[in-house]
């Protein structure tokens, strides 16, 4: 046993990975490159429908660059590139035909720090409803509401949709960040460590919030923290230096890890 | 170093000053030359300030605002046309200006940070911010009086146009570079095409410092003189709607009324120059310290 | 695809019907965006083709001689640039010799001088100063500070110097009325020390404090800081800034038009009068006609020349620098 009794303690109360479920992006033999850095060497992992895979790695391993092919937020940037196949229900992301904008709205994601558009919290959460979907006053209202809640925050701000999104707490913004990906009904939800510029309590509730949305969801989540990993996914993908070293259910990866590295990473040996 | 204190000192060999006095000298010349200095930006400000308050008050009577600018000599008279006229010129450069420098400077800040073209011309357009204003004026003429045949107020708009547009280039793309990243991803991760992640989210979060430029460019082009000498010059009269011939202006009115030998002439200069100045330092107050914003260096 | 993926897709597809934004729309607004920024590359050019355009008469006519004659006579129509170059650049000079130091002394005041609770009304002091438009500087230059300059600096010193060697022509007044070279080079230098004072400032400022303190506390005085510490860090700024305030002293046209006196011909005296291009260009060209018109055009290309070289220099010391 390698995983400490902090650790182990996580896994009660989550849901056990399903090895059944369908493959909602298969990647293969992904490489990517920084100007001429090779940033990610030869990936090939499943992310499977409904379940949260966490990607975990001591800083500098790959784990946010991986995260970015998905969505290929990384193409606003002209010396990034990937070479290899990401395949989103069988259709490859990074063929050169592939609407960006279509895609990103159909694979959200939730930055680290919380970035509230200059605007009220209607129209933030609006924002991306607007962008794909002409609706009548009353729906936009009704899928407004239907994301705050999804993002455990109607109750909070229901009475003051008005005011600017600036104005709310940290962990409030970074629900309404949610919100607004949730809003436009994606089918995968992508989370660039989003509770590291958090208080504990709401990182917390966001937590929460990351299991209920694997109801609806497939969500991969970058963090630093292992005892968050080990809480709320159900597969984990160890990285180090641009590889990928180790990926499986999580009990098993943190119970009984099958590579050294692995293992040395759980017991906090380095990173 | 209390010498006095014989509890502080007891025990402690004799102190010596460490500081030569030369040094101190030094020292001491630096802070009196610098404070005198600032005093004298001071009291320069100050005198300014009262010789237009003193000589400026003393032709303010209803009448300098609806009564246009008098004949050579004759008696009475406001500066109502020339306030028509700078206004008109002042709002035509800056409508004319603000869209151009507001894409220039999206542009430069968004499209072009890392282009050799968008280095130039952020170059150039620092360059153009301090060009002598004669020489846009010598352009202009060239450009529009000569080929129209006649002063007109077109001309002297496209002049203060051309004087404003680099300043409103330039605060844009400061203000626009102060926008955090992760702001523009997160719109461009909604599926947000990239004119519309600048248009409704960094246009918007950098929307205070823009307006503070453009109103920084209103105050320097409300004084301008020499691009207006050969372009739209002056007028004694109301001037034409269609802004064709010379449209009176408060800056060239005051130049002429002041030198001319005409005593209620240099009265009207006077308080012509009372009003520009306080509009001009009250919209650089309201620009530079009102908008509370990160300010362009 | 398996079959579970099969359906997934499916119901992806009628799940919502997205409709994408106007990709045209978006080519148009960068399309839009690029064009503005070529237009400031294009009027930079228009200004210069088109003062060459308008000078080239007086250029062919009057070949390199322009610039080394003296003449100006519309009647003979023999036109000569010296005076006029002459005129702006000892003007400037005069501006940075006095303004520099001064501008140099409030930067140091305000950076290292003065107390908190002073510094946002001084700053704004000499912010405003800046505003004021060059006219008003004219008017007070000529209505204010020309008697002033002529009763207690023009009249004693042109007694005190008559008879001497050199000092007796450069500081000697014929007809002391308080308008001349020197005093269009204080009233530049008044006009450009906030600007350089300014960008001295933020470049001051921006030394990184641990500089600063451990200066202070090795025990420099604030001399000894300014000067072996702050300055020399912050040199090639101050250097580019200088050269901004160059630029403008050369360029400016209206506030020197008021108080140089508009005299054509060269004089040694900085207190007589005389002018620059742009005062000359502001009196005459609205008169002016064919081959008058052409040398002013002329004037106006050397002019363009001087300063812009003056200022290309500039920004490239001081890459970032104000925008007013």
């Amino acid at each position: 046993m390698s995983a400490s009794p902090a650790i182990r303690s996580q896994f009660e109360g989550r849901s056990p990975a399903d090895v059944k479920a369908p493959v909602r992006i298969a990647v293969k033999d992904l490489n990517f490159y920084y100007g001429s850095f090779h940033g990610l060497k030869d990936i090939n992992l499943d992310f499977r429908d409904r379940q949260v895979t966490a990607l975990i790695g001591p800083s500098g391993c790959g784990k946010s660059t991986l995260l970015r092919t998905f969505n290929r937020i990384y193409s606003l940037y002209p010396e990034q590139r990937a070479e290899g196949e990401i395949l989103l229900d069988g259709q490859n992301v990074l063929d050169s035909k592939v609407d960006l904008n279509e895609l990103r709205s159909r694979v959200g994601m939730v930055f680290q720090k919380p970035t509230p558009f200059p605007m009220s919290i209607y129209d933030n959460v609006a924002f991306g409803l607007r962008l794909y979907e002409k609706l009548p006053k009353s729906e936009l209202d009704g899928r407004v509401e239907e994301s705050l809640r999804k993002a455990a925050l109607w109750d909070e701000v229901k009475d003051k949709m008005k005011q600017p999104g600036t104005g709310l707490s940290g962990g409030q913004q970074q629900r309404l960040c949610i919100a607004r990906t949730v809003a436009q009904r994606p089918e995968v939800i992508l989370f660039d460590e989003p509770t590291s510029a958090l208080d504990p309590i709401s990182t917390g509730r966001i937590e929460e919030l990351i299991e209920q949305l694997r109801a609806d969801f497939t969500i991969v989540i970058v963090t630093h923290n292992m005892q968050q990993a080990a809480r709320i996914s159900q597969f984990t993908a160890f990285m180090y230096l641009g590889e990928l070293i180790e990926f499986d259910a999580t009990t098993k990866i943190f119970m009984n890890p099958a590579k050294r590295q692995t293992q040395d990473y759980i017991t906090g040996r380095f990173g | 170093m209390d010498a006095s204190n014989p509890i502080a000192t007891a025990g402690r060999a004799p102190t010596v000053s460490r500081v030569r006095p030369g040094r101190r000298v030094a020292d001491r010349v630096l802070i009196l030359a610098s404070t005198i200095a600032t005093l004298l930006g001071i009291v320069v400000l100050g005198s300014i300030l009262l010789m237009l308050i003193v000589e400026g008050v003393k032709g303010f009577s209803p009448s300098l605002f609806t009564a246009p600018t008098p004949g050579p000599g004759s008696e009475g008279g406001g500066i109502a046309n020339a306030i028509l006229g700078s206004l008109v010129m002042t709002f035509l450069g800056i409508l004319i200006a603000t869209p151009i420098g507001l894409m220039a400077g999206t542009f430069l800040a968004e499209y072009g940070r890392t282009s050799k073209l968008a280095d130039i011309i952020r170059f150039l357009n620092d360059v153009l911010l301090s060009a002598p204003s004669i020489l846009i004026g010598l352009f202009v003429y060239t450009l529009m009086v000569r080929p129209m045949g006649t002063y007109s107020g077109w001309a002297g708009a496209v002049a203060l146009a051309i004087i404003a547009t680099p300043v409103i280039v330039r605060t844009t793309e400061d203000m626009l570079r102060l926008v955090p990243g992760p702001m523009r991803e997160a719109g461009a991760a909604l599926g947000a095409p990239r004119s519309l992640v600048i248009r409704a989210v960094t246009w918007r979060a950098a929307s205070a410092g823009i307006v503070t430029g453009i109103i920084l460019a209103l105050a320097r082009i409300a004084g301008e003189t020499a691009p207006l000498l050969f372009t739209a010059l002056n007028n004694n009269s109301w001037f034409n709607a269609n802004l064709l011939g010379g449209v009176p202006n408060l800056p060239v009115m005051i130049y002429q009324f002041a030198l001319s030998p005409y005593p209620n002439w240099q009265s009207l200069a006077w308080s012509g120059a009372l009003l520009i100045t306080v509009t001009i330092l009250a919209l650089s107050v309201v620009a530079r310290f009102v908008i509370k914003d990160q300010r362009p260096r | 695809m398996t079959a579970l993926t099969q359906t997934l897709a499916v119901d992806r597809q009628t799940a919502v019907a997205r409709i994408a934004p106007s990709k045209g729309a978006d080519r148009l607004f960068q399309g839009a965006a690029y064009a503005s920024a070529l237009l400031v590359l294009f009027v930079l050019a228009g200004i210069l083709g088109s003062i060459i355009y308008g000078a080239w008469p007086a250029f062919s006519e009057f070949g390199f001689g322009f610039l080394t004659s003296s003449a100006w006579n519309i009647g003979t129509e023999q036109f000569g640039a010296l005076p006029a170059v002459i005129g702006t650049v000892a003007a400037a000079m005069l501006a940075l010799i006095i303004g520099v130091p001064i501008s140099l002394g409030i930067a140091v005041y305000l950076t290292q001088l003065c107390p908190g609770w002073a510094r946002k009304p001084v700053a704004m002091t000499i912010e405003l100063l800046a505003s004021v438009p060059s006219i008003i500087y004219g008017m007070w230059g000529l209505f204010v500070f020309a008697p002033l300059f002529a009763r207690f600096v023009q009249v004693p010193v042109s007694n005190l110097v008559e008879g001497m060697p050199i000092l007796g022509t450069i500081l000697y007044a014929r007809i002391p009325s308080g308008v001349g070279v020197l005093t269009a080079g204080i009233i530049l230098a008044i006009m450009i020390v906030p600007f350089v004072a300014s960008i001295t400032r933020d470049m001051l400022d921006q030394i990184p404090t641990v500089l600063r303190e451990s200066a202070y506390g090795i025990g420099c005085t604030t001399w000894e800081v300014v000067r072996h510490v702050l300055v020399p860090q912050a040199s090639v700024s101050i250097i580019g800034a200088i050269m901004l305030g160059l630029g403008r002293a050369l360029g400016e046209t209206m506030a020197v038009t008021f108080v140089i006196g508009n005299a054509n011909r060269l004089s040694a005296s900085i207190f007589d009068p005389g002018s620059t291009i742009a005062s000359r260009i502001a009196n005459e060209f609205n008169e002016a006609d064919g081959l008058q018109l052409s040398s002013l055009m002329a004037l106006g290309c050397l002019l363009f020349i001087i300063t812009f070289f003056v200022l290309i220099i500039a920004r490239l010391l001081v890459r970032r620098a104000k925008v007013a």
